[in-house]
């Protein structure tokens, strides 16, 4: 009877390991599909998507750089990633600190208000966030556009960053005080190295969220040379119907897709992690 | 003394968050609600009150009533598959005795960290007619006539942009859904086993229930990712056609405003938008709170 059951699962594994592993090859055939394309020339990819290049055509990867701007597109992206989450890191953890330790009249409400703004995706205000922009005279500027990046997701970034801070004990604090430090210094050496996990796993999904937006950037940046990747990469993508140097395209998507994942395979446990975090606690 | 310092205190950490996120988020929302009710056109001067108008005429627009449609149709089947498969993969990973179970969460999980811009474009050469892999398939195991251009007929593309935008964020729930179900204590399933109930009964009748919290959130986060993602495709993808079949609402909304300069009629649209993802989030989190 034990032994029979064995047998059974034996062969449920077989069939459940076919099964993933036919997903696992939906899931990675687009990047390898994509990695295999950026190497061939324009004529074998129209050819047939199966076939192996003859020669590696690296230099897809150049026409890339010098004449598609991808090296122009990754650096205005690498700015905007890198100061939208230090705005954010500087506006949400002084908020979160205080809402989520201290009590004062109308904390309820901040606490409220600001996760308001989970309900409301950037994207379904970018008409009026456009104009607006635009009164102010600082569209196709990537420090404005930072900046937004950085208020329209500090709700989740909030919410997320409250749940570690009142995991922090009080006596961590009233030691500091007594030590003699003063609220900003508390802030500062205390609480930020306690709640490091919380905003280590902050960024990280902020990092993806930024380094991906594609809308505001959209409607915000008009100039070519201060585009970032998403909206060059589709910019590329017209471009190239009309000219079918479809390599160059390809080998722009790889550009920017290896540093993604090599990130992607350093942080995945955490970001994973994060992600249980915030689903339990929603 | 040490009172208004600390009021001090308060009043620094928060007020620049405060400020901006007034400016920047709740401010164009508020904008998105009275501007809808103008008549604009271009930038600067010239809005005229219109009042209601502008959602009449939403209501009488052919390709708004389109977008609506597509829009509803994503909103309902793709949550259901993603979802689904979501539970059934998490099931698999957690209970099932495989080795190399982690390797499978990372992959799964790979498409959820693409811009959605790289994968409308390198799905758009999957589904090519001539370069695509998926009719290069059909004509390996001999289904040729099946072939076609799959984003340009107007009764796949709902279809494959729906498949798009499954594979994009299956591995995402199915990570979450890991997680709870890795707390449910083994003995459930054990006492199960004895009186006889067999995997599926368990799913069903054990695993869905004892995660059900985490699905509840998920049904709302899900319906409301397809406004954005489905933007995001469509646009890259194709840009709305084959003769406005593939419309969705924000991008409609995009085209309005970007393409047209009906700024005041765009944000209608985006009222509606509005009224429907809360609308739709309440009422999910009614429905799935009556089958607890």
């Amino acid at each position: 009877m034990n032994r029979k059951v064995k047998q059974g699962s034996k062969i449920t594994r077989i069939i459940l390991r076919i099964i993933l592993l036919f997903l696992t090859i939906i899931m990675v055939y687009p990047l390898i599909w994509n990695i295999i394309a950026s190497l061939k020339s324009n004529e074998e990819i129209l050819e047939s998507p199966w076939t192996l290049p003859d020669v590696l055509h690296f230099e897809n990867f150049v026409r890339a750089f010098t004449e598609a701007n991808i090296g122009g597109y990754v650096f205005n992206s690498i700015l905007v990633t890198v100061l939208s989450l230090s705005i954010m890191l500087i506006l949400a953890i002084p908020s979160s600190y205080v809402i989520g330790r201290f009590n004062f009249p109308g904390r309820k409400f901040l606490h409220n208000f600001f996760l308001a703004g989970l309900f409301i995706q950037p994207i379904l205000i970018m008409v009026p966030l456009f104009l607006l922009v635009n009164d102010m005279k600082i569209t196709n500027n990537l420090f404005s556009l930072s900046i937004i990046y950085a208020i329209t997701n500090i709700s989740f970034s909030i919410y997320l960053l409250i749940g570690f801070m009142k995991t922090i004990p009080k006596e961590y604090e009233e030691a500091a005080v007594i030590d003699g430090c003063g609220y900003i210094s508390t802030l500062i050496r205390v609480i930020i190295p306690l709640a490091k996990p919380g905003i280590i796993t902050v960024s990280i999904f902020n990092f993806f969220t930024f380094w991906n937006e594609y809308a505001l950037a959209l409607v915000l940046i008009t100039s070519d040379e201060k585009k970032t990747i998403p909206v060059g990469l589709v910019n590329l993508m017209e471009v190239q119907r009309y000219a079918t140097d479809w390599s160059a395209l390809f080998a722009g998507l790889v550009i920017v897709l290896i540093p993604t994942v090599v990130i992607y395979i350093f942080v995945h446990k955490k970001l994973t992690e994060g992600m249980m975090m915030g689903g339990i606690k929603g | 003394m040490n009172r208004k310092r600390r009021t001090g205190f308060i009043v620094f950490c928060i007020l620049p968050t405060l400020l901006l996120f007034s400016l920047f988020v709740i401010y164009p929302t508020i904008q998105v609600f009275s501007k809808s009710m103008y008549n604009w056109s271009g930038l600067g001067d010239g809005m005229t009150f219109v009042g209601l108008e502008n959602f009449m005429d939403v209501l009488n627009d052919g390709v708004f009533l389109t977008s609506l449609k597509n829009t509803a149709f994503l909103m309902m089947v793709v949550p259901f598959i993603t979802l689904f498969s979501a539970l059934v993969l998490a099931s698999i990973l957690s209970k099932g005795n495989l080795r190399e179970k982690s390797l499978y969460r990372v992959v799964f999980f790979f498409p959820s960290i693409l811009s959605f811009v790289i994968i409308g474009i390198l799905w758009s050469f999957i589904y090519h007619p001539t370069m695509g892999v998926v009719n290069s398939v059909l004509e390996f195991i001999g289904l040729e006539n099946m072939q076609r251009a799959w984003l340009g007929d107007k009764d796949t593309v709902m279809w494959v942009i729906a498949f798009t935008m499954v594979w994009q964020a299956v591995g995402y729930y199915m990570v979450m859904y890991l997680a709870g179900m890795d707390n449910i204590p083994e003995e459930l399933y054990e006492a199960a086993s004895i009186d006889g109930a067999t995997a599926i009964q368990q799913f069903f009748k054990i695993t869905i229930p004892m995660v059900w919290e985490i699905v509840r959130i998920t049904i709302i986060f899900s319906i409301n990712g397809v406004l954005v993602i489905s933007f995001i495709l469509v646009q890259v993808m194709t840009s709305g056609g084959p003769s406005d079949s593939s419309q969705v609402v924000l991008h409609y909304m995009f085209q309005q405003a970007f393409r047209n300069a009906n700024f005041g009629y765009a944000m209608a649209i985006a009222v509606f938008v509005f009224v429907i993802s809360i609308g739709l989030s309440m009422l999910s989190n009614k429905l799935s709170e009556r089958e607890n």
